[in-house]
């Protein structure tokens, strides 16, 4: 039950610096911890967080095992046209989601 | 003679209430005593962790299931509506076992009858996901527990147990969260323990949490036995301290740290 959460403000003047903030369920183990039975538990964290507006990569993050469980990200863009924000997390074991949100310029 | 029986009743009511209860006037909750940070994450619903199982939450609850087939949206429609205010009464006098029952118990309950589906593990995702989906929709509505004249005795049961001494230090809750809330305890605010966020995001645990949980986590910190969860005495220490925080506006989900 993957879900994200996205705040992008819907419209914004020309050349404003707006800030867009992500919140993406994830347990982020770190595959240094044991269980009970000494056994390792195996990493499953996020490894690659990427921005894409219109299609042009405008921020991307390497996530490491000492982030905390459902990362939070959040940065600042500098908007010069309406389009569309393309997210998308890619992590261990297959993990992949997406998310998108839409931006007016006037 | 009469007037020793009064004192010695004066005396005996004195040790039971304790000269430190918090004046409703000077209650606070746990939000107050967060950094600047830690308040701004619970104020934004895109910041609030909590509102991860929230989201999951309104999709189960449309999600039909058991061999009834039966969603919760079936019976009581939109939650928006229909749950407004319900997690403001919680622990609630339930009929058919003539006890309390917390929010968590009552959705199984409605699980099992209704639904005619197996009940949830306590502090699964799915279980947290709709009671945070139920109390969402009470945010900001001053809690009410304990109106209910049939829950006197089980409330009178659970502020025994919130005064009294156990565990290897030998501490009652009413030790700290009366007496000692303005001081702090290894670095951390202490709080006067209301329980008005719940369930909510705990940093330290990085998930949500019932108030069960937060509760054995305390008992299990004066290193007395804890109970097990759905036990009838933390389910009665659950009314006591919603009930004595009573008038308080609900916040669920909250964050703490």
């Amino acid at each position: 039950m993957a879900s994200a959460l996205i705040n992008v403000p819907p419209k914004a003047k020309r050349g404003d610096i707006i800030e867009i903030k992500t919140l993406m369920s994830h347990i982020m183990e770190t595959g240094y911890r044991h269980t009970a039975a000494g056994e390792v538990v195996p990493r499953d964290i996020i490894t690659s967080f990427t921005c894409r507006f219109n299609g042009n990569e405008i921020f991307r993050a390497d996530l490491f095992p000492a982030i905390a469980a459902n990362p939070f990200i959040t940065f600042f863009t500098t908007v010069t046209e309406s389009g569309k924000f393309e997210f998308e997390w890619i992590g261990d074991s297959g993990f992949s989601e997406t998310a998108s949100a839409s931006i007016s310029v006037e | 003679m009469r007037s020793f029986g009064a004192i010695a009743a004066a005396l005996l009511m004195a040790g039971i209430a304790g000269a430190t209860e918090i004046p409703p006037g000077e209650r606070r909750s746990g939000y107050s005593f967060m950094t600047s940070d830690t308040k701004a994450m619970q104020d934004e619903d895109t910041a609030n962790p909590g509102m991860l199982w929230v989201l999951d939450g309104e999709a189960l609850w449309k999600r039909k299931t058991g061999a009834a087939g039966k969603a919760c949206a079936d019976c009581h429609g939109d939650a928006r509506a229909s749950m407004k205010g319900v997690a403001a009464r919680y622990p609630a006098f339930d009929k058919e076992t003539g006890r309390p029952i917390d929010l968590e118990q009552r959705i199984n309950s409605c699980r099992t009858s209704q639904q005619q589906a197996s009940p949830l593990p306590f502090e699964s995702r799915e279980l947290l996901a709709l009671t945070a989906f139920v109390a969402r929709q009470s945010q900001g509505v001053p809690i009410e527990t304990g109106a209910d004249p049939q829950l006197a005795p089980f409330i009178a049961k659970g502020r025994e147990l919130y005064l009294q001494r156990q565990g290897q230090l030998n501490l009652g809750c009413a030790n700290c969260h009366d007496d000692n809330w303005d001081k702090r305890l290894a670095g951390s605010a202490i709080t006067q323990g209301h329980p008005t966020g719940y369930p909510l995001y705990r940093l330290e645990w990085q998930s949500l949490g019932s108030l069960q949980r937060r509760l054995r986590a305390c008992i299990t910190g004066i290193r007395a036995q804890a109970y097990d969860y759905g036990a009838p005495e933390l389910v009665e220490l659950e009314l006591y301290v919603m009930s004595r925080a009573r008038g308080m506006p609900l916040e669920a989900p909250a964050v703490r740290p």
